[in-house]
């Protein structure tokens, strides 16, 4: 997942010193020094009213800060025209944000018909971003009414997509629709970033997404204080304070075990003969186990390669015999793993990000950032 | 009261001319007031204190009696056609003003967001989002107008135009019902079917609303 490294892009978005205070009183963001890297996810979270939204909207002058500078790709967003701006930067809105009256494809068509593509050009290009995102050809000529929610997302990013903006802005764009949808669109959207390599904000109160898109995460507490700004890994090893901690929550561990895969961890061969014996059918894919004794089942979930130690940890503790059956892409069994390598590797992942997160921490952020 | 068909039969040829007369007396009072309403709404949505006095002074307006207005509006445009639109424009704006301003109120502020988040600039986010979302209630309010204009240009019959309205003068003045019973049908039908028109124009305009999921 993590093709980016922290370092390696030349900050594409860069806040220096901003301050936003709406005329209220109410301070939304406090002296905010922020690189997002090109090329890279940066994932703003935190709890409602704590200034992530406010963060991701002064990119695109949707607001203006009271004071400091923000830069995208080396140039002030102040000394630009607000309204090209926005054209040059796509931005994903909360629960899509489509225009009722519009048909999906001349929704996603909105801003190469601002930059004067031409009618027909602009329908071509959003006809091909349909099957980008995963939808059929004929839902370009239905209204986004007549989509459910997580096809109206999938037009959202469409949209967003459209001109081929370097910098995507996304505000909780999957957060209102269900679970299994959400994962869904998450996945496609690492999908789709791992072709198309854009700088993306994204803003989310949910801290498992975070963690899951993001190349960083950059934390904030209620006033527009940025808490912390670092990877999953040490974010997640090494937080900076309690709250951040709190934010994590209690399974934070957890958490960091999700971003490992169990490629290394060693396996053996499927026990024979003993008190549980593992099925397989033809394909030798695994079944269930059996017990020798009563004769009794219980399920199996196999995991591949590319599955998370997390994942690992949890089927070995559901396994009767704490073994995790281990397959290859086509399901086929490759050999069994032991709870005990398991939780060595997870050990060793933690102590592996801790010492991360300290040589990351001891490096000055600004040398980070130029090397 | 009975019908004289043969009067009918003899004067089919005035018929038409005081519907088509008529009919365009209303039609441009609808559409004068339109082009009034449609940027003081605009100014009464954005402009938050201008709107209670806008509003209020169309309600002003509609109080005044129409043969008050016409008799205020005589040295200024006489005894003509203009006289009559003037005055009936001045009683369609309560409709079309109020309507047009809750029209725009009713876009929902996500979708001026999405506009202005793409990039479109206030001018064209009006032109080719607010208003559109606006029609079906500035439409319900264009049908008002509509009907109300029709039923209400025989009034100017007092200033020698009211279309159809003249018919009524003429039976009543010779006593002799014909007349005023084929302008009473007329004007309805006018009213009917102009009204059917407009059902189906917002029809056409907002494929939108009718497809449902």
């Amino acid at each position: 997942m993590t093709l980016y490294r922290p370092g390696k892009g030349h900050p594409m978005i860069q806040f220096d010193a901003v301050h936003k205070r709406f005329p209220n009183g109410t301070t939304a963001v406090h002296d905010l020094s922020l690189r997002m890297p090109e090329g890279g996810v940066t994932v703003l979270v935190g709890s409602s009213g704590c200034g992530k939204t406010t963060t991701l909207r002064m990119i695109n002058r949707m607001v203006d800060p009271t004071s400091g500078t923000i830069q995208v790709n080396g140039k002030d967003v102040l000394q630009q025209d607000a309204a090209d701006l926005r054209r040059s930067i796509g931005y994903v809105i909360q629960q899509s944000g489509l225009f009722p009256h519009r048909t999906v494809l001349d929704n996603i068509a909105t801003v190469p018909l601002l930059l004067g593509w031409g009618r027909k050009k602009a329908r071509a290009r959003a006809a091909e971003l349909l099957e980008t995102v995963g939808l059929a050809a004929d839902a370009g000529k239905r209204y986004p009414h007549q989509l459910s929610g997580g096809q109206q997302q999938r037009v959202g990013v469409a949209r967003a997509l459209a001109a081929d903006p370097p910098v995507l802005l996304m505000d909780e764009p999957f957060g209102a629709v269900d679970p299994v949808v959400r994962t869904q669109l998450q996945d496609e959207l690492l999908r789709l970033q791992k072709e198309l390599n854009k700088t993306i904000v994204f803003v989310t109160h949910d801290v498992d997404e975070a963690v899951r898109l993001g190349d960083q995460i950059a934390i904030f507490r209620t006033g527009g204080h940025l808490v912390q700004c670092a990877t999953p890994a040490e974010l997640l090893a090494r937080p900076a304070d309690d709250f951040v901690a709190d934010f994590l929550g209690a399974e934070r561990g957890l958490k960091l075990l999700s971003l490992k895969t169990l490629a290394d961890v060693p396996q053996g061969p499927a026990p024979e003969g003993g008190a549980w014996t593992l099925v397989l059918d033809e394909a030798r894919k695994p079944l269930h186990w059996h017990a020798a004794a009563d004769g009794t089942e219980i399920p199996v979930r196999p995991l591949r390669d590319s599955d998370s130690l997390l994942a690992a940890l949890n089927e070995s503790v559901a396994s009767p015999t704490g073994l995790t059956a281990r397959v290859d892409a086509a399901g086929t069994l490759t050999g069994v793993s032991s709870r005990d390598d398991i939780h060595a590797h997870a050990g060793r992942a933690h102590v592996a990000a801790r010492a991360e997160a300290q040589t990351a921490a001891s490096v000055p952020a600004e040398a980070q950032v130029e090397a | 009261m009975t019908i004289d068909w043969s009067w009918i039969g003899d004067h089919t040829d005035d018929l038409t001319t005081l519907t088509v007369s008529h009919l365009q007396a209303a039609l441009s009072a609808v559409f004068f007031g339109l082009l009034i309403s449609l940027p003081l709404a605009v100014i009464a949505h954005r402009v938050r204190p201008l709107r209670g006095f806008l509003l209020g002074l169309s309600n002003v307006l509609f109080t005044i009696p129409s043969i008050a207005i016409f008799v205020l509006l005589l040295p200024v445009s006489g005894l003509t056609r203009t006289t009559t639109v003037i005055g009936l424009t001045v009683y369609t704006l309560v409709v079309l003003l109020r309507n047009t301003v809750e029209g725009l109120d009713s876009v929902p502020v996500k979708t001026k967001e999405a506009a202005k988040a793409m990039g479109t600039r206030p001018l064209r986010t009006l032109l080719t989002v607010e208003l559109p979302l606006a029609l079906p209630v500035i439409m319900a309010g264009v049908r008002i107008a509509t009907v109300m204009s029709i039923s209400l240009v025989s009034v100017a019959t007092y200033i020698g135009d009211g279309g159809l309205g003249q018919l009524f003068t003429d039976g009543f003045q010779r006593n002799f019902p014909t007349p005023v019973i084929a302008g009473v049908v007329l004007t309805l039908l006018l009213a009917v079917v102009a009204d059917a028109l407009l059902v189906a124009v917002q029809y056409a305009l907002t494929p939108w609303t009718r497809r449902r999921a």
